[in-house]
């Protein structure tokens, strides 16, 4: 059959990163990137035989590889778990629009994530990264539940050396004496991004409905340009290709018009 | 150029189709009805005009000739995926003319809604649609209201006379066999009905604003979400991907789509827990306004083909119809909260 879209690709477990106990990185093996680049806040349906597919987003990005930050929830994810190098996964993809790096060069970048959220902007961050004269300013406000729940601790480490303004926090801290970070919600640190220059700035929220919704209540709060903010949403998807209805929200389909919106549109959706 | 044709003509017509296509056509099921000794009229295979119900409407659609209930898509063993083929041979599809207009709803889905649906494709090309013609409105129709009463792009048409039936076919595979059996007439035009018992206005100013109105709380009560009404739509296209293994071992299975319904509980629910649209009226709010409004927003054209069968099919006796005549007060209620 020609073009089957649900086709997917056998590819290799390289590296298993464990950031918490149920929230691990799976580096998978990706040599398609010449013929389906990859941007940021794109997804891709990934499978194991017999347990079913689930869209995850692509959290990292390399010319041979791909990563996908997997939260243990449910009975595919739990079963992904229990595969590590050497093994593989199914994968189908990229699907979505994804972000467009180019929209925030030149800019005062805000991005705002709670947990896994993370993910999605995880290669935005990493450009910028490694490019700071690329943009104006960077701040980065992440929020994880407990100081367990902590991902990307090494990629946290190395963004912070790269001279943005990068606050992480985790909502409570009693059962870890140790940690000695920020402790309290995103929409707590997000007026310490001291915006400089409202005028050129652009901000991203990604992360569960209610942090999202408060996170922008905040930036508004703070005379944010609702003109200006992007979200990132995500809905139940089987297909990841506009047939199957499940993310379909008034004429709007997730997968294929976003999972990246504009607030200003976002706004108006009625689930 | 038309054909008559008597029953025998029809049957001998039929015969020759079925050599290289499986007829597929509205038919009688005994006993398997909503209540005990009740029939069904659903689609399935015949062999002759005999089996083919055209007294009344069928109360399921056509639709699973190209979405059935549970389709293979894919093998598997643990290391390799391979695609399920699908039978070879093709479809005559004996349909109203309401259900070929939803033709056009399922190709815009599966066609051009993103890439194209191979497997769709690969169904949809091998499927001739033969137009029955409507001489009389059913109980429940609104074809008229939705535009829907006479729809070109029929690869042959049928009506039916007291003396046998008058046939045109724009297919030469359809046309040999009635150029064999039948005898030639005018062109024939086929029976398509200009009122139905009552019309349906959607209101042009409806916009989804009207998803905050209270016009959709009393079916939190009535609707319990059974699907049925989207299950019999011709126009409803949702499915679901479900993987399946046949040894006690799971080395082995298949994956397969699944007819799906945004009424169903499950719908929305994603790993985590997150789910949206728990009542009976925020669902029947997402189906009715995606059948008059968001399909068309996408489309350009309205997703309903006003055949009935949701509201002739509800065991609680909602009514689709209603709640359209119902969509202007509930515009003038969300106006009137606005001012």
């Amino acid at each position: 059959m020609k073009n089957n879209t649900y086709l997917p690709f056998r590819s290799e477990i390289l590296e298993v990163i464990k950031h918490a106990e149920l929230e691990y990185t799976f580096r998978m093996a990706y040599d398609r990137g010449a013929e389906h680049p990859v941007k940021p806040g794109q997804f891709f349906e990934i499978s194991i035989p017999k347990y079913g597919e689930a869209p995850i987003s692509v959290s990292g990005i390399t010319d041979h590889s791909l990563d996908f930050t997997i939260r243990k929830v449910g009975s595919l994810t739990n079963e992904i778990f229990e595969n590590y190098v050497g093994g593989h996964f199914f994968l189908r993809g990229p699907y979505g629009n994804g972000f467009d790096v180019n929209m925030f060069k030149g800019k005062e970048i805000i991005l705002v994530a709670g947990g896994s959220g993370l993910s999605p902007i995880h290669g935005v961050i990493d450009y910028f990264a490694d490019h700071m004269d690329e943009c104006e300013r960077l701040t980065v406000i992440v929020g994880f539940k407990s100081p367990h729940d902590i991902l990307f601790r090494d990629d946290l480490k190395r963004w912070k050396q790269s001279g943005m303004n990068l606050i992480y926090t985790v909502d409570k801290a009693d059962d870890d004496p140790d940690y000695d970070g920020h402790v309290g919600l995103v929409t707590q640190y997000i007026p310490e991004m001291n915006l400089q220059d409202p005028d050129n700035a652009i901000a991203v929220v990604v992360g569960p409905p209610m942090m999202i919704k408060f996170s922008i209540k905040t930036l508004l709060g703070l005379g944010f340009d609702e003109e200006k903010i992007w979200v990132s949403e995500s809905r139940k998807m089987c297909c990841g290709v506009g047939k199957c209805g499940h993310c379909r929200i008034g004429e709007i389909y997730v997968c294929q018009d976003g999972p990246v919106f504009k607030y200003t549109q976002v706004r108006s959706f009625i689930d | 150029m038309g054909y008559q044709l008597t029953q025998d003509g029809l049957r001998q017509v039929f015969a020759d189709w079925s050599r290289e296509y499986d007829i597929y056509a509205p038919k009688r099921f005994e006993g398997t009805g909503r209540f005990s000794e009740t029939d069904v009229i659903r689609y399935g295979t015949v062999r002759t005009p005999e089996e083919v119900v055209w007294d009344q409407r069928s109360d399921y659609s056509w639709k699973e000739a190209v979405l059935p209930v549970c389709q293979t898509l894919l093998y598997f063993t643990e290391e390799t995926v391979t695609e399920a083929k699908d039978p070879e041979r093709g479809k005559i599809v004996l349909l109203r003319s309401c259900d070929l207009a939803a033709v056009k709803r399922f190709d815009y889905i599966f066609l051009q809604n993103g890439p194209e649906d191979s497997y769709y494709k690969d169904r949809r090309d091998k499927i001739k649609f033969v137009l029955m013609g409507c001489d009389h409105s059913f109980e429940g129709c609104f074809c008229v209201s939705m535009g829907t009463n006479r729809t070109a792009g029929w690869d042959a048409a049928l009506n039916r006379r007291e003396d046998g039936y008058q046939a045109e076919a724009a297919d030469s595979f359809l046309a040999a066999a009635l150029e064999k059996a039948g005898t030639p007439c005018g062109d024939v035009v086929p029976d398509g009905v200009d009122a139905n018992d009552f019309t349906v206005t959607v209101p042009e100013d409806l916009t989804s604003a009207v998803a905050q109105s209270t016009i959709w709380d009393e079916y939190d009560k009535r609707c319990f979400k059974c699907g049925r009404c989207t299950l019999v739509c011709p126009t409803c296209t949702c499915w679901s991907m479900q993987d399946l293994y046949y040894t006690e071992n799971g080395q082995a299975g298949e994956r397969r789509r699944v007819q799906a319904s945004c009424m169903i509980d499950g719908y929305t629910d994603v790993a985590g827990g997150l789910k949206f649209r728990q009542k009976g009226g925020e669902r029947m709010r997402f189906k009715v306004l995606h059948k008059v409004l968001d399909f068309k927003k996408r489309a350009g054209y309205q997703m309903c083909v006003g055949c009935g069968r949701c509201d002739a099919i509800c065991p609680e006796y909602i009514s689709f119809v209603r709640c359209i005549e119902k969509l202007a007060d509930g515009m003038k209620e969300v106006t009137e909260n606005e001012k």
